[in-house]
């Protein structure tokens, strides 16, 4: 009995640090991001602590409502946060078999996510504005194409790992049993460009513009001020962290501690699990600086061209599993 | 000393770039027939020549009929390029890539022909693909552009797939063949019967549809009458009395390799379903048709068709029809092409509504022309005419509905080869160009084919129909 | 060899990325994009091939990796740009059938390659077969590409990256004679296409081929 309590206890011990280290980093990561960008674009650039000292000053001013904002405009910011916390909770960052481990499904994950992009449509519509309801349209758009992408994905690991359980497969993938395959390869190209699409950076949004006739994600939340706007900013730091640490679990999964390991496996697994991020936001950086932005009418077709690809690589499994 | 067949090969090519050098047109034409005769000596030596392989060449029952045929083609059809070919007003440049891309395009005709290699043989066909491209394109304009470039998209995906057949091929027969043996026929067909099935079957559906492009088989016939229509009318001639032929053949070592495995899927029904879909198109699209050279380029659509509906009927006496077919087809519609070149000059009109009367203006290019169009009908007494009863009297017997769709798409074409005949032959005669020249060079290989295909229809050389019957015994 | 094995993994993968590319070439829209698309293509397929020689041991895929490095990714793409540049051919890729449905297809046409290939090569190692299954797909998406577009240098493309395929699966082939006889002969065509390009250029300048505008040529237009 009391291994099991003592298991118990790391695994919660384990489950708070992630969501510790993941709730800090996330507007860390979105202020490294930024100030990549400017690097490479020969600017000096914010300090990559800047994001937390908005959200801080944001977060002790008032929101600003409009006369005929209903209650939904005061709860989504709450909801769309309260899942996206959720949803990151699940996903490993330097060590598997966290207390939610069991719960870490991926089709939870997307539900989650559908959940809080969900809240964020219902608030840009909420007031009536015209940018608020084309900002949702289009991102309800693009969401219909996007997460069936990563239900594909979820389908591929399933047909290799035999569950859609993000702790198990992750742990498949790191013994190494099932190398490399075509169908990963597909899959992992599919999940990033939904991943792009997801986080609103280019080539499908721009995260930097305000400009009318292009913005998705920052036309919803035009409205919002004060604390919402703080909460709108957060969820979104956060999706960006849950979509790199998802990818990074996933598709680079060495280094992370096993479940039920010591302090010295999580300081390993802490210290490759920021590398890893570290690279993967220098990767977005350098892809965001090289490209530009897509029209907004072939971001169907960009999405569209990452299902397919899903599907290619779910049909290509299916049949060559079955068959062999 | 190379072997002969080699020397068959190789000799043209050596010609070609003899060719390539000779700027002035009498002497280029004469050195083209000059290289033509010699080609066709040594295909009749090759007779001599004990049949099996040498490296990547072979010889047997199957391409000795067919090297010979190609060659006489080749022969006649530079005698009548020599005679026309002034009339085209070719600068120099022309003049030595169309006596080069001539002899280059036989070379690669007989290496097809000869080769044993299967990857040996795809190149050779791709580098027919590729002389036969440039000469008709030589005129440049628009329309010969566009016929260029059609050939050349379809041929090429048509090759490509055919390389993806072959490369499956060997890998079904991989584990089974020694190092040195490679891609060749004979040790392939050794190993058949011990390959996997299933890979055979779809090998052969992709050296089906890929050679099958060549031999302009439905569903991708479209470049054949475009490229007939283009270029110098001797192309015509030899596209249709080689190329298809080269092709076609290939199909049938296909065939013979897969057949040669007792578990395959019979062969029988593709090439049946692609010979039946060429004759039944081609049958209707002949009655569509207002330019000579396209019409004529559509009736051999048809007779692909027919030789590959025989093929896929399969055993002896289908087989051997159909190899007749192609033979009497080569002769005939050359010689269709031949006196369709003159008419085209005499009247100065490409289009079918141009040319009329040509009994009367010039009888012995009008009854020449009338007689092969009646050949290539099907009427007796030529070769044709035996070949079609074969293929008909083996089908009935083998696939009694079937034949009625092949029979009722013969008629069809036959009727439709019959009107354009009255209307080209007789009726009154639309004015004449004076014309330089006596045409003596062209009525002779015109009359020449006939007389070759009226022998074979009537009495065939019992050395000849000895091979043709072995060879059909061979693919089976 | 089986999944789970570096040789067989590798060879795998980069079969993989070469089909992905032949996706991407579909999805361009410009013909800048569609040659660089390409030229990277043939960089993937000389690795494979490359790869393909060291598992193997066999020394003469590696003249062939080197000969596709040099004529796909390197040598065509140049002449290509430098083709569009010079005779200032439309830049888009006038598509005949919408990209998205040409992905469709292209997906479909994948999917029926490994219909059609899985199952009747059963008897051969595994390898051979996927890397057979992904060959036919490349081949496949280049036709599909050559009857998509309208666009000269995008039909020519297609022929090439089809070609790409043929070579993908002739490496594939353990012990498969000829190869680089074979590439090379398939690369002397399309070298021969590229030039015939050049010469259209020089001579004509109709810049898409469409069947419509033949039927004018061919006097029968009805």
């Amino acid at each position: 009995m009391s291994g099991g309590f003592a298991d118990t206890l790391i695994s919660l011990v384990t489950q708070v640090l992630h969501l510790a280290l993941i709730l800090a980093l996330a507007p860390v990561l979105t202020g490294c991001v930024r100030w990549l960008k400017a690097r490479l674009m020969g600017r000096r650039g914010p300090h990559p602590l800047q994001p937390w000292r908005d959200l801080l000053k944001l977060l002790r001013k008032r929101p600003v409502l409009a006369e005929n904002a209903s209650a939904i405009s005061r709860a989504a910011p709450y909801v769309a946060l309260a899942a996206a916390v959720l949803a990151a909770a699940l996903v490993p960052s330097f060590a598997r078999g966290m207390v939610l481990a069991p719960f870490a499904d991926l089709l939870l994950i997307a539900g989650l996510l559908a959940l809080s992009r969900f809240a964020m449509a219902l608030a840009g519509m909420d007031v009536g504005t015209a940018f608020g309801g084309i900002g949702a349209t289009r991102e309800m758009t693009f969401a219909a194409l996007a997460e069936p992408v990563l239900v594909l994905a979820a389908l591929i690991f399933a047909i290799l790992a035999g569950t859609t359980n993000l702790d198990v497969i992750i742990g498949i993938f790191q013994e190494g049993a099932l190398g490399l395959r075509v169908s990963l390869g597909f899959a992992a190209v599919a999940l990033l460009a939904v991943a792009v699409a997801e986080n609103a950076r280019i080539p499908v949004d721009n995260p930097a513009t305000h400009l009318e006739l292009t913005m998705v994600h920052e036309a919803m939340i035009l409205e919002a001020s004060g604390r919402h706007l703080a909460l709108w900013d957060f969820q979104a730091s956060l999706r960006l962290t849950l979509w790199l640490a998802l990818l990074a679990a996933v598709f680079l999964p060495f280094g992370m501690a096993a479940p039920g390991a010591g302090p010295i496996a999580w300081v390993i697994g802490l210290l490759v699990f920021i590398a890893k991020m570290a690279a993967l936001a220098f990767a977005l950086a350098v892809f965001e600086s090289a490209i530009a932005k897509m029209r907004v009418f072939r971001v169907p077709e960009f999405l569209g061209a990452a299902l397919l690809l899903g599907l290619l690589g779910a049909v290509f499994l299916f049949v060559s599993t079955g068959l062999s | 000393m190379m072997p002969l067949p080699w020397i068959m090969v190789f000799f043209p090519w050596a010609g070609a770039l003899l060719l390539l050098a000779l700027p002035r047109l009498r002497a280029a034409a004469a050195m083209n027939i000059g290289c033509a005769a010699i080609s066709f000596l040594l295909a009749i030596a090759l007779f001599t020549v004990p049949h099996g392989e040498q490296g990547w060449t072979r010889i047997d029952a199957l391409n000795l009929p067919f090297l010979l045929l190609a060659s006489f083609v080749a022969l006649t059809t530079s005698i009548f390029s020599a005679a026309t070919l002034a009339a085209e007003g070719f600068d120099h440049w022309r003049i030595r890539a169309y006596h080069g891309a001539f002899q280059v395009f036989l070379g690669a005709q007989y290496l097809a022909l000869l080769s044993d290699n299967l990857g040996v043989l795809w190149v050779a066909i791709e580098i027919a693909t590729l002389a036969s491209v440039l000469m008709v394109a030589v005129h440049r304009t628009p329309a010969a552009m566009e016929a260029a470039w059609k050939f050349f998209m379809l041929c090429g995906f048509g090759i490509a797939l055919a390389l993806f057949g072959t490369i499956l091929l060997y890998s079904a027969a991989q584990a089974l063949l020694d190092a040195e043996s490679g891609l060749s026929w004979a040790a392939l067909r050794r190993v058949a019967a011990r390959c996997d099935a299933d890979t055979l079957n779809l090998a052969f559906v992709f050296l089906l549809v890929g050679y099958g492009t060549k031999a302009g088989l439905v569903p991708l016939h479209s470049w054949l009458p475009d490229a007939h229509a283009e270029g110098p009318i001797a192309i015509s001639a030899v596209l249709s009395g080689l190329l298809l032929n080269a092709a076609m053949l290939a199909i049938l070592r296909a065939k013979a390799i897969v057949g040669a495995h007792p578990d395959t899927l019979a062969v029988g029904p593709f090439l049946m379903a692609l010979g039946l879909a060429s004759v039944l198109l081609a049958s209707l699209a002949l009655w569509r048709r207002r330019d000579a050279r396209r019409f004529f380029g559509w009736s051999s659509i048809e007779h692909m068709g027919i030789a590959a509906f025989a093929f896929g009927v399969g055993g002896p006496a289908a087989t051997l029809a159909g190899l007749l077919h192609m033979i009497g087809h080569s002769l005939v519609k050359s010689a269709i092409f031949f006196g369709i070149g003159r008419a085209v000059q005499q009247k100065g009109s490409q289009k079918l509504a141009g040319i009329s009367g040509l009994v009367a203006s010039d009888p012995w290019l009008g009854w020449g022309l009338a007689l092969a169009i009646g050949a290539i009908a099907g009427l007796p007494p030529f070769l044709l005419f035996a070949s079609e009863y074969g293929v008909l009297n083996a089908a009935m017997a083998a696939q009694p509905w079937l034949s009625v769709a092949l029979a009722l798409g013969l008629v069809l074409a036959m009727t439709a080869l019959i009107h354009t005949l009255q209307a080209l032959c007789f009726g009154s005669a639309t004015p004449d160009l004076a014309l330089a020249g006596h045409g003596l060079a062209v009525l002779l290989p015109l009359w020449l084919h006939l007389a070759v295909a009226l022998l074979l229809g009537l009495a065939m050389p019992a050395l000849f129909s000895s091979f043709l019957k072995a060879a059909a015994g061979m693919i089976g | 060899m089986s999944f789970g094995q570096l040789p067989y993994d590798l060879a795998h993968l980069l079969g993989g990325a070469v089909l992905l590319l032949s996706f991407v070439l579909l999805y361009q829209r410009r013909i800048s994009a569609v040659i660089n698309a390409f030229a990277t293509q043939g960089a993937l397929l000389a690795l494979a091939a490359a790869w393909q020689g060291y598992v193997q041991g066999a020394t003469g895929l590696y003249v062939t990796a080197a000969i596709a490095f040099g004529a796909k990714a390197v040598l065509i793409p140049y002449a290509l740009h430098r083709l569009v540049r010079r005779f200032n051919l439309q830049r888009g890729v006038d598509p005949a059938l919408g990209i998205g449905a040409s992905m469709i297809a292209g997906v479909a046409l994948a999917g029926f390659a490994l219909l059609v290939v899985l199952p009747a090569t059963a008897g051969q190692r595994a390898l051979a077969r996927e890397d057979l299954a992904l060959a036919l797909s490349v081949v496949l998406l280049g036709g599909l590409m050559m009857i998509t577009r309208r666009n000269l240098i995008s039909q020519v493309i297609g022929l090439l990256s089809l070609e790409n395929g043929l070579i993908l699966a002739a490496v594939g082939v353990a012990g498969m004679p000829l190869v680089m006889e074979l590439s090379t002969a398939a690369l002397v065509l399309m070298l021969a296409v590229i030039a015939g390009v050049f010469a259209l250029q020089m001579g004509e300048s109709f810049q898409s081929l469409d069947t419509e505008s033949l039927d004018t040529h061919r006097g029968e237009g009805e």
